[in-house]
């Protein structure tokens, strides 16, 4: 059969070793996606001798590209050995080491790990954060900063029948580090597989005939051009024993994107929930069948028999794909939904509730209780001095060094991009024309409005008076913001690196992405705040809560576009809930001197 | 357009005769999209969580006919299709092939995507084909079925047993080089570069000289000619089934036969057999053996049968409430039951 399968100029299949001597099979080279190859075929079957001839350059070029491609996956393949805690596979994602494995390769291992790379280096390795849920961990490689990382592609756009292959450690035969290498084509994508054991779920991911075999855990699943789409980690195992029968399944690299910032911040990872669960109606739509009144969700209007329509801008039709959206999604989030009521539909911004309480998955995370972690910690060799200096247990945290790291990585960028340190005075109008002043002073913050005057005192509780009234209280956001910028996340205490959000939720809706911005977390004076941070150091946005399970103050700061430098916003947008506060366009500011 | 298509001319060193033959060549990615929305999630009766019973059919008329592999999962009153795009259509059960092991079924729809089942033509070994099944029951609803690629590695008279009885069919199978003997594999459809229909993968067999799991599929003209049989009721009888196996011989006795359809409930557990070991109790209601659900004594009995000397007992019991794996260990040899 001449013309083989093939696509974007990569053979799928390759051809035998008689076929390339015949130069039989045909190919391009230059095929783009979804376009039709006419290939000219020359029949000239009958009475075929024995191999011999040339071998079209088109076929060389074709199996030169997927070597390269080869080597650049291997490149980047993680052999991860724990001694007696076995091992598995990993992949790195940045040059100074941050690499993806899975939380079930990482739990058994404990803080500290060998990794080996297709340099033939075998390099310490630190645990950095986990996504029990999800079955995900990221770790960090020591020692270098210019590591092979991997090129991570957009997973969304994966299609059956794409070529991938899998770079890892099956059987953990890794022994000279160089990682096995399997190739075939992607099975499925969009797949949802339930939650195996306690509460490993794998939403959104990719199934592939590629062997993934224990040991391949953790690797990197690539793409024809040596892109990783996916990071391995399951198997349908069955009659066989645990080998691979011909479907694996990889986390989407997509979903890893969502909670690198989490996990390269030092935490235990929690998945979303909405609080509320769906069911398929008697007409096939997927309606709201159970709905917890604390909900965000609930706050927002949603209500019992509502049928969901989209999530983070994907449709849903199925529970699977409800699923599957909300599986990628980490718990905090805030993500458009569509809901239909009455044949109308209704768009809300939704908050993502946790699944779990921190209690449970940190349970989880020491090994369930089931008596095993303590025996397999007692066996562990000391950690070394070059783990110990990167290694620091703190409960909810998986290594809490990262997540000062992180914290003051965002620090520096925020006192880059500082407004002064003295008083801050922001004045203008409101967007109905009316005056309005701030004034936050080491002491009090005072808001001059249309309706009278608030005025907090710094040094009093902030949540005994969410001013000014129905703010849900934007003077203690702004007294925490100031506070941030002048004292830097170290200075304010009780705050730490809260991972990655969309920067504007709202656009996810038409299934667009948004900049995922940097996330602080502080708890001071009785309030908790959220305060996103863009690239540049500038406070985009601050939640603020005066008491858990209600509507924060959302303060959405819009900087100005033309000017990169600028030290204030232009306009703040304050809203409470599903009532929006108001708009202040900022005319003048004061900082006061520094 | 110009980038899209690129004229390749192949040069034959040597080529004695030839003949200039345009051909449009499909991606993978087009020949599964197409070959998918004809191949069909076949649901059984369903019953006990963790063992539902699937598989896959493929659709072989736009009048909604399918064929798909004659198992257990059509034993249940109502067959479920589920088509590509999530439409579900309750099945009638046209007939069956014993010989071949496959069943037809039928739906009442039109305009469906369909292959053409051709009664003539075989592809020799080396032809590179794609699998496409719902193994592991993976695709529900709308979700599309897994495609899997593959090698045709031979062309061989089957040879292959289930439990402990011998396949029927002893014909020429296609054996592929991937693995496409897994639950719900049954049914469904290989085909080759082109989308075209080749074969019907098989009941889950062994092959019976060496025991390992078979990846096999029917030829296409088997399927025509055995789909042909049971549509002009000319298909041959049903072949012999298994022996029923006696419980007591793992040391389980269950309550005695009393009624037409006795639920087998567990009278005792003989001490110190591989049941008492294993962690059996009088009072356990057997629902499952393997993956077969089982509602009477008899059905147990049968389901014992099937399991093939060696192989591993796995019972599901209901105990306080509850559903129980019991691993009770490899089934002897054993007499038969009665």
């Amino acid at each position: 059969m001449p013309g083989a399968l093939r696509r974007r100029g990569v053979r799928e299949m390759m051809p035998s070793r008689c076929e390339i001597r015949h130069g039989r099979a045909a190919g391009d080279g230059l095929a783009s996606r979804g376009c039709r190859l006419l290939t000219l075929v020359i029949l000239a079957m009958a009475g075929s001798p024995a191999c011999g001839g040339d071998v079209d350059p088109v076929v060389l070029e074709a199996q030169a590209a997927r070597v390269a491609a080869v080597r650049r996956g291997m490149a980047a393949a993680v052999s991860i050995f724990a001694g007696d805690a076995g091992g598995g596979s990993g992949v790195l994602l940045t040059r100074d080491g941050y690499a993806a494995t899975n939380f079930h390769v990482v739990q058994p291992a404990g803080p500290a790990m060998q990794c080996g790379l297709s340099d033939g280096r075998l390099y310490d390795a630190v645990l950095v954060g986990l996504d029990p849920t999800g079955d995900l961990a990221i770790v960090k490689l020591l020692g270098r900063d210019d590591f092979p990382a991997a090129e991570m592609a957009d997973s969304d756009l994966v299609e059956v029948g794409d070529f991938c292959f899998a770079a890892g450690n099956p059987f953990l035969l890794a022994t000279d580090l160089m990682p096995s290498i399997s190739a075939g084509i992607v099975s499925g994508v969009h797949r949802y597989q339930f939650p195996a054991g306690t509460i490993l779920e794998y939403t959104d991911c990719l199934q592939v005939d590629a062997a993934i075999n224990p040991g391949n855990s953790g690797g990197g699943l690539f793409d024809a051009a040596g892109r990783l789409i996916g990071v391995n980690g399951r198997a349908s195992f069955e009659k066989r024993g645990r080998v691979n029968v011909g479907a694996g399944y990889a986390i989407s690299t997509n979903q890893v994107r969502n909670f690198l910032g989490c996990l390269k911040g030092g935490r235990i990872c929690d998945h979303a929930t909405l609080g509320a669960t769906v069911a398929t109606s008697a007409e096939g739509r997927v309606v709201v069948d159970d709905i917890l009144e604390s909900s965000d969700a609930w706050r927002r209007g949603l209500r019992y028999d509502d049928e969901i329509v989209s999530l983070a801008g994907r449709p849903v039709r199925t529970v699977n794909a409800f699923k599957n959206v909300l599986g990628t999604l980490p718990a905090g989030w805030q993500v458009p939904l569509v809901y239909r009521r009455d044949g109308r539909p209704h768009e809300i911004l939704v908050r993502l509730a946790g699944m779990h309480a921190a209690a449970r998955l940190a349970e989880i995370v020491s090994g369930g209780g089931d008596g095993e972690r303590p025996q397999a910690e007692a066996g562990r060799p000391p950690l070394s001095d070059t783990v110990r200096e990167v290694y620091e247990p703190r409960p909810g945290f998986a290594n809490h060094h990262f997540n000062v790291l992180e914290r003051d990585r965002v620090g520096t960028a925020l006192a880059s991009a500082a407004a002064a340190r003295g008083s801050w005075v922001l004045a203008g109008r409101l967007e109905g024309g009316d005056e309005y002043r701030i004034e936050v002073t080491d002491t009090v913050a005072s808001i001059d409005l249309p309706t009278g005057t608030s005025t907090v005192n710094v040094d009093d509780a902030l949540d005994r008076d969410p001013a000014p009234a129905e703010s849900g209280g934007l003077l203690a956001a702004l007294v925490l913001w100031r506070r941030l910028v002048i004292e830097g996340p170290g200075g304010l205490g009780g705050t730490s690196y809260w991972g990655t959000a969309p920067r504007d939720p709202a656009a996810l809706r038409d299934g667009a992405t948004s900049d995922l911005v940097d996330v602080l977390e502080t708890s001071a004076a009785g309030v908790q705040a959220r305060f996103f941070v863009d690239a540049a150091g500038r406070v985009v946005a601050i939640d603020l809560w005066t008491s858990p399970d209600t509507d924060p103050c959302e303060v959405r700061l819009v900087w100005p576009r033309s000017k990169p430098g600028a030290r204030w916003p232009v306009r703040m947008v304050v809203r409470h809930g599903a009532e929006p506060f108001g708009t202040f366009i900022i005319d003048d500011t004061d900082g006061g001197t520094p | 357009m110009t980038r899209c298509l690129a004229a390749v001319v192949v040069v034959w060193a040597g080529a004695a005769a030839v003949s200039g033959v345009a051909v449009e060549t499909p991606t993978v990615q087009q020949v599964a999209a197409a070959a998918a929305r004809k191949v069909v999630k076949i649901h059984g009766a369903g019953g006990v969580r963790g063992l539902e019973a699937y598989q896959s059919g493929i659709l072989i008329s736009p009048e909604g006919r399918v064929v798909t592999a004659m198992s257990t999962v059509l034993d249940a009153d109502d067959i479920d299709c589920v088509l590509d795009d999530g439409r579900r259509f309750r099945a009638e059960l046209v007939g069956v092939d014993p010989r071949r092991e496959l069943a037809v079924l039928s739906i009442d729809a039109a305009d469906l995507p369909a292959f053409t089942l051709a009664a003539d033509g075989r592809v020799s070994a080396g032809t590179r084909v794609l699998a496409l099944s719902n193994l592991f029951g993976v695709a529900v609803g709308d979700e599309r079925v897994s495609v899997q690629r593959g090698v045709i590695a031979a062309v061989v008279p089957l040879e292959a047993r289930r439990g402990a009885a011998e396949a029927p069919y002893t014909g020429e199978v296609y054996v592929l080089d991937c693995t496409t003997n897994n639950p719900g594999s049954p049914g469904g459809a290989v085909v080759d570069a082109r989308g075209h229909l080749v074969g019907m993968l098989g009941k889950e067999l062994r092959a019976t000289t060496s025991g390992i799991w078979l990846n096999y599929a029917l030829p296409a003209d088997e399927v025509a000619r055995g789909v042909e049989g049971v549509v002009t009721g000319a298909a041959e009888p049903v072949a012999g089934k298994p022996e029923p196996f006696d419980p007591r011989e793992l040391g389980i006795v269950l309550v005695p036969d009393l009624l037409d359809r006795t639920p087998p409930f567990v009278e005792s557990v003989v001490p110190d057999s591989p049941a008492d070991r294993a962690g059996l109790r009088a009072d356990d209601l057997v629902i499952a053996v393997g993956q077969r659900s089982v509602a009477t004594r008899a059905a147990v009995e049968r389901a014992l049968g099937a399991v093939a000397p060696g192989d591993p007992v796995r019972l599901a019991v209901v105990r306080a409430g509850a559903v129980v794996d019991i691993d009770v260990g490899p089934r002897p040899r054993g007499a038969t039951a009665r």
